[in-house]
Parts: C-alpha cells; structure tokens; sequence
C-alpha cells in the first residue's frame, strides 16, 4: 500500500510538470499581441490565423501604464503591442523597442503623411500608425440646456452628480491645465499644483471616475456629461441619438496608437507581418467601421461609408485641431503625477 | 520532528506558493532598486517612512473602518440566519444552504457588476422609487455602495463557520440547561453563544481580510472615488510599477490583518475550541 502511494505521489508530480514544461499539442508558430480593449475587429484575429499559419495569442490592457509595466516587468514577451504617443517615447527612451525593418513593412506606404515622423518617433523607425483621435467632452441634449464648448462645464454646479470623468491621471490633468490655460505637458510645479487644486474642487461634482463603462453609463442617461475618447464617442451616438461629442474651445489632447514590437519579442518577424496585415486596406477598414476610432490609412478611409468619414466626431476638421497638443513623456517628473493624481482619488 | 514523505508535495507547494511570495514581498519592501535582478536590491526602510505621510494613513484608516463596519454587519446578519438554518429539519437545512451557496458558482465580479444595474440612476430600484412617487435616490458610488457591495459578498463566509459549529452544539447541553431553569435567553446567553465562540471568530477572520484587501468593489461601486488600501496597492503594481512601495504596502496590511486576528484569537484562548473550522 505505501509502495503504491509512493509511485502515485511521483506519477502526479511527473504529470504536473510535464504539463507545465510542453504546453499543449498546437503545433502552429505562436504570436503574442497585446492591445487596448475593445480595440479590433475579433474576425481580423481569425484571418491573420488562418492566412499565415500561426496562433495568435491576444491581451488586452486598459490604460497605457498598465501596459508598460507588464512589458517592463512581467513576465510574458510580447511580439505586437499598441501603446499611445507619449508612452511610445518612454519606451524608445528606456531601450524598450525593436527596430521595425520597413521592407517588410510596405503597407506602411497607405498611412497618410500627417501621422509619419511624429516628434515621439521621428522617423516612425518604432512605430507604425493604427489609429488616432481626441478627447472630447459628449454630453446628452436633452439634460443639458447650457452651451458646451468648454472644459468649464466639468466644474458647473449645476450638473452635480451627474459629471463622468476618465480615471487616467495624464487625461484628467490635461483637461485641469488646458482649463487654466496651460500646456498640457507643462512641467512647472506650481501650473501642476494649481491643476491639482482644480481637480480636488471638482471632485464633489463628479459621479465616478471611470474606463470602459462610460460607454454604458452615457448611453443608459445614468449622467449628463462625460469626458471621453472620441472613438468612443463615435460608439455612443451610433446608440443613443441625443449624445454630441464637443472638442472645447481651450484646445484637447490629440493622440496616436501606433503598433510597436518590445524588445523581448520572440517571433519578430512574424509580428512585422501582423503589423502589415493590420494596414492592408481592407483590413484597416474592418477594424476602423468596428471599433469607431479614426483610421491613419487613408486607403482604408476610402472604403468605408461615407457617413463615417463625414463624422466630425472622427475625423475633425483641420481647424478644429489646430489647437491640439500631442502629450509628451514627463519623463523624470513622473513621480510627481503619481503623486498628484493620489492626493486627488484619496480626497474625500 | 520526522515528516511523513507522503506530505512532501504539500510542503513542496507551500514553500513555491506561500514562503517564496511572502519572503520576495519581504525583501521588495525592504529595498530598493531595479527588482530584475537581486543584486541591484539596495536595503532601505524609506518604504514604510513613506507610508506615515498622512495622505496614506488616511487611506489605511478609510479601508481598516470600512472592513470593521462590514464586519460588523454581516455578523449581525449572519448570525441570525446561521442560527435559524441551523435549527432546520437536515432536508430544509441543506436546501438553504444550497441557496446560500448557489450565488457563489458565479463570478464574484459578474455578481458585483449586477449591482451596477441595480442601483443605477436608472436603476430597477430606482425605478420602482419613481414609480412610486419618490425622489430617485442616490444609491450608488459612495461609501455606502461599497459596503453593500462587501457585505452582499462576504455574507457566505460568515453565515457557513457559524452555521457549521451551531449544528455541532450537543442538543443534551440546551436541554440539560432548560431542565435546570434557564430561560430561553439564558440558554443563549450561556449555552449556545459561548460554544459558538471559535464559528465567529473564523467568520470574522474570513470577512475581515477580504475586506481589507478589496480593490474591485470600491472601484466598480465606488465609481473610482475611493482609494483604499487594495487600491492603492493594485496601483503601486500595475500603474505606477513601484513594488518595493507596494510591497510595503501588502506587509503593513498583512500586519494589521494579523493583528485582529490576534485580538480576536484573545477571546477564544480560554474555550476548547472544539468546532472551529481551523
């Protein structure tokens, strides 16, 4: 009897790590893609699959830190990650990126100029465009009956409790300095400290600090005004006719995704073909009618239907723009964000 | 002592997945430095000096009072209903059990996202608030949300370590007391209450650390607004990317978190502890 305990208690062991050591029996090459949310077409994964043979293994995060901290210390490899501007310059800073080879990228000929060479990679050596937009404030007509065209609404008493914000710390605080009229990558202490101030007098005002959910909450009336991506934007109104999405006079952030490869890449080349199939036309075009947001392939804009392109939500005008500013990475200052934006959530 | 080889995988399992965490959170807290590589630890104490910055006492007191306070009522709650369950016929008592048991196969988030839907602007409460002529009320982000939300959630935990330690009371002990004159309130008082000592202090224990350590039900029902001390530390790990602060963080709170359980251990240390689940 003990014999055989004995050799059950090493047979399970052998299986365990057996189990742990091979994986399953998938023979296929295996791509690692980490994405936004609700940030692709799922049908696209299933096309990339079946047309080039491989298994395409996909993470989602939610907010750009989040992302950067599982490349930089977890312990997955990634092959396609999708951070924004501001993080792309961090990480091509701190040594995080591969090199992307261009020959084997030819689609990156569709993307149009003015998303090329952007001061976070000026010679788009680590980065390949995916797609772009504002931020916005959407607020629901029939609730509101002041004009909305500036970020001043967020602080009108009147809508208390019923103000959504973003719970991201570089977004909230973009919105408090361009209220003060500041830059939105100010780095001096006391513009900080004083959009600081603006945000904890704010605070009584505001129902919640959310993600994802405002989608939910704006679409079901549960508030009157929020502050949103104008992808989501785009999304919304598709559902509840009585939201407009607003770009405030002050001027808003204007901010790119790009596709990028981390350094620990396993399949690199592989992850080059992927970033080329997502900028086929045909393909850009799926994922932009998908998710909402504005597309940087201009031959994928030409597919869609007019009545997306025609949105102003997600394609502004030049001039509605031309007050934007692109967030840049605070780089040793950092800590003071972190700071800031605690101090503003543990108010009570 | 001579351990048993037959409990070799169990110890193997514990030193990977309880000693090796606890002692790599140890180490974190006490240095700091780039954590890929051990040689680049530098031994500090600056950790715990920046918690005693009032802004984070504020958020350990907020998350140690709310813990109490759920505690507190699902004690209340739970006692009751473990006793009533208790005294149930065996068939009618498994049955209750069940449906207490039932809601748990769901995902603890689905459960907690359900909440939203309730207690909404819009919400089904709310709506049969207006329906009935009220003023919508305010139910949800703010603290009270949260505390349904934990009390809603760690109810189980409470109810099943007294629920299992009342059915084990010996019925010759209440009736030898009923035959000596005790009222019914005495018999309570005397008799069940004491002897259901070690069932309380395993539910307190059980809903107090989860409670304490929560970051989704004050995030999803406190609508972001509220930092506690789970939060704080899901943000040092996943956003800020600071573990030696988080891990001092997770120490300070495992400190407190055994600290109750001392105090609570206190009122068991002269019983025999007979029922108790540990």
């Amino acid at each position: 009897m003990k014999k055989n305990l004995k050799v059950l208690v090493i047979m399970s062991l052998v299986l365990i790590i057996g189990i742990i050591s091979t994986g399953c029996g998938d023979k296929r090459p295996v791509i690692n893609v980490y994405n936004w949310g609700d940030y692709i077409d799922p049908s696209v994964i299933k096309d990339f699959q079946e047309e080039f043979n491989v298994k395409v293994n996909y993470n989602t995060f939610t907010t750009n830190e989040d992302m950067y901290v599982s490349i930089k210390k977890g312990g997955t490899s990634y092959d396609v990650a999708f951070p924004s501007d501001y993080m792309i310059e961090r990480m091509i800073h701190e040594d995080m990126l591969e090199k992307i080879n261009k020959d084997n990228v030819p689609n990156l000929n569709n993307i149009e100029d003015r998303f090329l060479d952007l001061e976070f990679d000026p010679h788009n050596d680590y980065s390949v465009p995916y797609m772009w937009g504002t931020v916005g404030i959407i607020y629901n007509k029939t609730m509101v009956d002041d004009v909305v065209d500036s970020w001043d609404i967020l602080w009108n008493e009147k809508y208390d409790g019923q103000i959504l914000m973003l719970d991201s710390q570089r977004d909230s605080m973009a919105i408090a300095l361009k209220k003060l009229g500041y830059s939105m990558n100010s780095r001096d202490e006391k513009e900080l400290e004083k959009a600081k101030e603006e945000l904890i007098k704010q605070k009584p005002l505001v129902y919640a600090y959310v993600g994802d959910e405002v989608k939910d909450l704006m679409v079901g009336e549960e508030a009157a005004i929020a502050v949103v991506w104008s992808g989501d934007a785009v999304a919304m109104i598709r559902n509840n006719s009585d939201l407009e999405y607003v770009i405030p006079k002050e001027g808003t952030n204007l901010w790119f995704d790009n596709m990028v490869i981390p350094k620990n890449a396993k399949n690199k080349e592989m992850a080059e073909k992927f970033i080329n199939f997502m900028q086929r036309p045909e393909i850009a075009a799926k994922n932009t009618d998908y998710v909402g947001y504005s597309t940087a392939n201009y031959k994928a804009k030409e597919l869609l239907p007019k009545d997306i392109t025609n949105s102003k939500v997600a394609y502004p005008i030049d001039k509605e723009i031309e007050n934007t500013e692109i967030f840049k990475d605070p780089k040793d200052i950092i800590k003071l964000y972190d700071d800031i934006w605690l101090e503003i959530k543990a108010q009570r | 002592m001579k351990i048993k080889w037959t409990s070799y995988p169990y110890i193997l399992w514990m030193v990977i997945f309880i000693v090796v965490p606890l002692a790599l959170i140890l180490l974190f807290s006490l240095t700091t430095g780039e954590e890929q590589g051990i040689a680049n630890l530098k031994f500090t104490l600056d950790n715990f000096k920046r918690f005693l910055d009032p802004k984070y006492i504020d958020i350990l007191w907020i998350s140690v009072s709310l813990a109490l306070k759920s505690t507190a009522i699902t004690l209340l709650l739970g006692y009751p209903i473990a006793m009533i369950i208790s005294r149930e016929i065996p068939r009618k008592r498994n049955v209750m059990i069940l449906l207490l048991v039932i809601p748990m196969w769901m995902n603890f988030l689905l459960r907690t996202y359900a909440w939203l839907t309730l207690l909404g602007k819009n919400g089904f409460i709310n709506y049969i608030v207006t329906k009935l002529g009220f003023q919508p009320l305010n139910l949800i982000y703010n603290d009270n949300a949260v505390l349904l939300g934990m009390v809603y959630n760690f109810l189980p935990f409470m109810i099943l370590p007294i629920y299992s330690v009342l059915t084990k009371i010996d019925k010759g002990l209440i009736e030898a007391a009923e035959d000596l004159g005790a009222n019914k309130i005495e018999v309570f008082l005397k008799v069940i209450f004491p002897l259901s000592i070690p069932g309380i202090i395993t539910g307190i224990t059980m809903v107090f650390m989860p409670a304490m350590s929560t970051f989704v039900i004050s995030r999803l029902l406190g609508g972001g607004q509220y930092l506690l001390i789970g939060n704080l530390i899901e943000q040092q790990f996943l956003w800020v990317g600071d573990w030696h602060f988080g891990s001092a963080i997770s120490i300070i709170m495992m400190v407190f978190i055994l600290l109750t359980m001392a105090i609570t251990a206190k009122f068991d240390t002269d019983k025999e502890g007979g029922g108790s689940l540990w």
